[in-house]
């Protein structure tokens, strides 16, 4: 990874995310989004989010692509109180619980 | 009843952000750990926080640098991440749209998940507040979180090699994102396409520079939209 490299993702990155934010505040008055795009922007974090997290759940490096039990069930866990709280820090909890009492559990084997 | 000024809306917009601060700061010490591991020096990851001020995009764009992605990839699926923001400024647009453009472009740079949820529930509770009333509620709700998120990703920076092994932080990233997803998953469509993102990004992980995730994301989002027009149409009599 270069210098180079890292470098012109924190910029571009940067300023792509700043007119995105920009977008409609920039213009004068404001003016509404067409109900198309406005369907569509409604659904791009649950479109990327799960895409990104599936393959970490799944295969995570950390045991070289293996499927880990402890792993696996702290991520059903996160994700089930999540659902059922709405609540992220109880869920961000109740996985880190579930994943360092089954890394502990399964480390006697 | 005497008249409450603008900065009593400031003050009332930045009580509303305290208590973000809560997932804020874990979030951006997290970030500061995992820039530090993956060899970013304290400017780039400062500078990181800074300049992209987007904790979800920074998550995912740190996730594909490390898997060597090319920088369109990382760029155009970060960037994918944040289309959200393009409907954030839209409705903010309706509400201090008519605030100077200086305003405005302050006020994009700074917006973010929670200030634009808690600005936008104030502003349809109580129409009758004026411009810079609005305003000032909306700058109090981002200014406990701005400063704080560069200053946690300076602290993970500083605490990251002190993280011992046991912890496995490698699974905090996935952990905060469903924690994330979890709650936004409001209606059918939501499920749907979160649903369909998974399953194209798994079908596609072998696809060349990382371009499974994109081809994931763009479909499930044609895909919510349309549940969301097939459910609509179905409700009506």
């Amino acid at each position: 990874m270069t210098d180079a490299y890292i470098w012109t993702i924190i910029i571009v990155l940067g300023i792509g995310t700043y007119l995105i934010r920009l977008s409609f505040l920039g213009l004068i008055g404001g003016r509404d989004l067409p109900e198309w795009v406005l369907r569509h922007l409604r659904y791009t974090a649950v479109a990327v989010l799960p895409g990104l997290v599936a393959p970490l759940v799944l295969w995570p490096d950390a045991t070289g692509g293996e499927v880990d039990p402890a792993r696996l069930a702290a991520a059903l866990v996160t994700f089930g109180v999540g659902m059922a709280t709405r609540n992220a820090i109880l869920a961000i909890l109740a996985g880190g619980a579930t994943l360092y009492a089954l890394l502990w559990m399964l480390a006697g084997y | 009843m005497t008249r409450a000024t603008p900065k009593s809306w400031y003050w009332a917009g930045f009580r509303a952000g305290v208590p973000f601060l809560l997932v804020v700061v874990p979030f951006a010490i997290l970030f500061g750990v995992l820039a530090a591991e993956l060899g970013l020096t304290p400017v780039q990851t400062i500078a990181f926080s800074s300049v992209v001020f987007a904790g979800a995009s920074q998550f995912a764009a740190l996730q594909l640098m490390a898997e060597n992605a090319p920088i369109l990839i990382v760029i155009a699926t970060a960037l994918a991440v944040n289309l959200r923001m393009a409907m954030y400024s839209a409705s903010l647009a309706v509400w201090i749209g008519k605030a100077p453009f200086w305003t405005r472009a302050l006020a994009a740079y700074v917006n973010v998940d929670q200030s634009y949820a808690v600005s936008i529930n104030l502003y349809e509770d109580r129409p009758e507040l004026t411009l810079s009333e609005r305003v000032a509620f909306f700058f109090g709700a981002v200014s406990p979180v701005c400063p704080m998120w560069v200053a946690a990703t300076g602290l993970g920076l500083w605490i990251g090699d002190a993280i011992p092994e046991w912890m496995a932080l490698d699974f905090a990233v996935p952990i905060c994102f469903l924690a994330i997803i979890a709650p936004m998953l409001r209606s059918l469509a939501h499920v749907v396409a979160a649903l369909t993102s998974i399953m194209l990004a798994l079908a596609l992980s072998g696809l060349p520079y990382n371009l499974g995730l994109l081809v994931a994301a763009l479909v499930a989002m044609a895909v919510g939209a349309q549940v969301e027009v097939l459910m609509a149409r179905r409700a009506k009599p």
